[in-house]
């Protein structure tokens, strides 16, 4: 192996500069090449199986139902909701992640991280534990202001936003880290307190960092679907996201069920487009 | 802002008086500064010495461990920097990316509460003051190194403080753009009526911008004083070096010098007690056989630790009886033979050597 690659690695030396360069590339091993082509398949057929299969026809037809245009309305509004509120707690958030030292920081970071890599639909369980109408925090809200979260639009805000505030936290705080301390030293030393040098330095300095974050934190939202259907249940109008429409019309209607994926799909390239400039150009 | 501390409540107690006391493990600083308003003040000293942690107590950047901070007869040890009459020039200047250069000013005005016109028209005023007027739209990217630096200055300057700090102003130019930007510096700093600290480890600078040196070995002040008393009298191995003199500490009796554990110098001054002796290398002559029949009075062997160019002169390192520097022509190395290891005579004479009490 060691031999084969560093015959590799001379061959590519002896070409590097020269008019035969393109060789370089048939030199990429066998044992690599090999399932990368397979990996990349499996990652683009799914998404070319479902334009192929798409009902171009009727697909005006599908996409103009109030059914969808419900569906597609509240997913925007509410992913929207909880990219405002992942934003408001969030930014602030990362901030104290990056900025205070404190005892139990490395844990609280943890803490935070978690609803990343958990099954959303624990997190919807979490959820009604806490804030259903017996939950601990939910028993209260019911007892004392009459407000009932689950199963309602508000839930469905809620339970977007636990699921994709994590990404918005680590982005932003990501961005923290790497942005120059000392700014905001420098601004206190002209007379700001510190959340002035935080609103007027450290914001617009961090700002794309956050720009990315929310848009990360937005896509995760809108595709959420565990959470959701656990602790705001699948409502048509009020709690129905177009996830939860497309894995119901999958079972009645799949015609509606790939119009409806085809938006989805559209949106993520959308998203990604909107990243272009801050991923792609990576290396 | 202002209510914080009495502008001259007290005439006597204007200016600057302070004892930093800052523990940082192992590290301790300890600085006493006392400076008049109007008087420009360099702590001078080596890296690590403590000069960046001084200028950050008195910022309010780094908390005093003890000591007392006063300005203007103002207790500020426990106030907060944003609260503090104190401007800083950053090392490297620090300017907000995302603000144009009249932002960057105004920043300072808009904090101390004025309108955003007005702050603006002050921020005008500054970089006009400055010769910047051209390049008031212009983001911090866009700058040169010197334009920079002068709005780092007019943004310190434009929040008014009665205590302006510097750290290392001009470390981040090239050796063109320094040249220039320090007579400007200079001439700034004679206008400023309050107090000015910088910090540098830049002998020139500090004797260009300075009044007053202070150095700063290991965290201590080891000798203060105008840039040409230092330079004269050197107190310090390091000073010694930054003017470029030998330096030696020893006990004079009448015109003899007997140095610590060393031999013994003649000097021209009648001096008892512990004093330095100080002498330019290039008041040394070297011979590569015993001189006989030189007039000089001091007469050492030495051996060549090590040959090194300066300018169109060579600096000979050496050692032996008594360490020492030595300035010679190229011409006259070539002569000598001169290559590391060879052994050389060292003569001085009387009266090229300096002495002063310690």
């Amino acid at each position: 192996m060691t031999s084969t690659s560093d015959r590799t690695g001379a061959a590519a030396d002896t070409l590097r500069g020269g008019p035969r360069r393109r060789r370089v590339r048939s030199g990429v091993p066998l044992p690599l090449l090999f399932p990368a082509l397979i990996g990349l398949a499996f990652l683009v057929v799914p998404l070319i199986a479902l334009l192929v299969r798409t009902p171009w026809h009727s697909l005006p037809e599908q996409l103009t139902s109030p059914d969808v245009w419900q569906a597609l309305q509240l997913s925007l509004i509410c992913a929207t909701a909880a990219t405002a509120v992942s934003l408001i707690l969030g930014v602030p958030l990362a901030w104290l992640l990056a900025r205070v030292e404190f005892p139990g920081r490395g844990l609280l970071r943890a803490l935070v991280t978690l609803p990343l890599v958990l099954p959303p639909v624990v997190g919807g369980v979490a959820l009604l534990m806490a804030l259903g109408r017996n939950g601990i925090v939910g028993q209260w809200l019911d007892s004392w202001f009459g407000i009932t979260l689950p199963f309602t639009t508000t839930g469905v805000v809620i339970a977007e936003a636990f699921v994709a505030m994590p990404f918005l936290v680590i982005s932003v705080e990501g961005t923290l880290r790497a942005a120059d301390p000392r700014y905001e030293e420098a601004a206190t030393t002209l007379g700001a307190s510190r959340f002035t040098a935080f609103r007027r330095v450290t914001l617009p300095l961090i700002a794309p960092g956050i720009a990315a974050g929310a848009v990360l934190a937005w896509a995760r939202a809108l595709g959420e679907f565990g959470a959701t259907i656990t602790f705001a249940g699948n409502f048509p109008g009020r709690t129905q996201t177009m996830p939860l429409a497309v894995y119901l019309a999958l079972q009645s209607d799949p015609e509606a069920a790939i119009a409806l994926s085809l938006v989805l799909l559209a949106v993520s390239i959308a998203v990604l487009a909107g990243l272009r400039d801050r991923w792609m150009s990576a290396g | 802002m202002t209510e914080t501390y009495d502008v001259r409540a007290d005439t006597t107690l204007e200016g600057l008086d302070a004892r930093l006391v800052v523990d940082r493990g192992a590290f301790r600083l300890d600085v006493a500064l006392t400076v008049a308003p109007g008087e420009v003040v360099a702590l001078l000293g080596p890296n690590g010495a403590g000069k960046t942690t001084a200028l950050r107590a008195l910022a309010g950047l780094t908390p005093l461990t003890d000591g007392h901070l006063r300005l203007d007869g103002a207790e500020l040890d426990r106030t907060p920097p944003e609260s503090r009459p104190v401007g800083v020039v950053f090392q490297d200047y620090l300017l907000f990316p995302h603000l144009t250069a009249l932002d960057n000013v105004a920043f300072g005005p808009r904090c101390q509460g004025a309108a955003k016109a007005q702050a603006r028209a002050r921020a005008a005023e500054w970089l006009d003051r400055l010769g910047l007027t051209d390049h008031a739209g212009a983001k911090p990217r866009k700058l040169s190194g010197g334009q920079a630096q002068r709005v780092a200055l007019a943004r310190a300057l434009a929040t008014r403080p009665r205590l302006l700090l510097l750290d290392e102003p001009l470390a981040a130019l090239d050796a063109r753009t320094r040249l220039e930007v320090r007579a400007q510096l200079r001439r700034h700093l004679a206008e400023f009526e309050a107090v000015a600290v910088l910090v540098t480890h830049d002998p020139l600078d500090a004797m260009v911008l300075a009044d007053r040196l202070v150095v700063v070995e290991h965290g201590r002040v080891v000798q203060q004083g105008s840039p040409a008393d230092i330079a004269r009298h050197p107190r310090t191995d390091y000073i010694a070096q930054l003017v470029g003199l030998n330096l030696y500490r020893g006990e004079a009796d009448g015109h003899t010098v007997r140095l610590d554990g060393g031999p013994a110098i003649t000097t021209t001054e009648d001096l008892s007690g512990p004093v330095y002796v100080a002498f330019p290398p290039g008041a040394v002559t070297l011979h590569r056989d015993r001189p006989t029949g030189s007039s000089a009075r001091n007469l050492w062997r030495c051996e060549v630790a090590g040959l090194e160019t300066h300018g169109d002169q060579i600096r000979a390192d050496l050692a032996g009886e008594l360490p020492l520097a030595a300035d010679l022509t190229t011409v006259a190395a070539a002569e000598l033979d001169l290559h590391p290891g060879a052994e050389v005579w060292a003569t001085v004479k009387a009266t090229q050597t300096h002495a002063y009490p310690v």
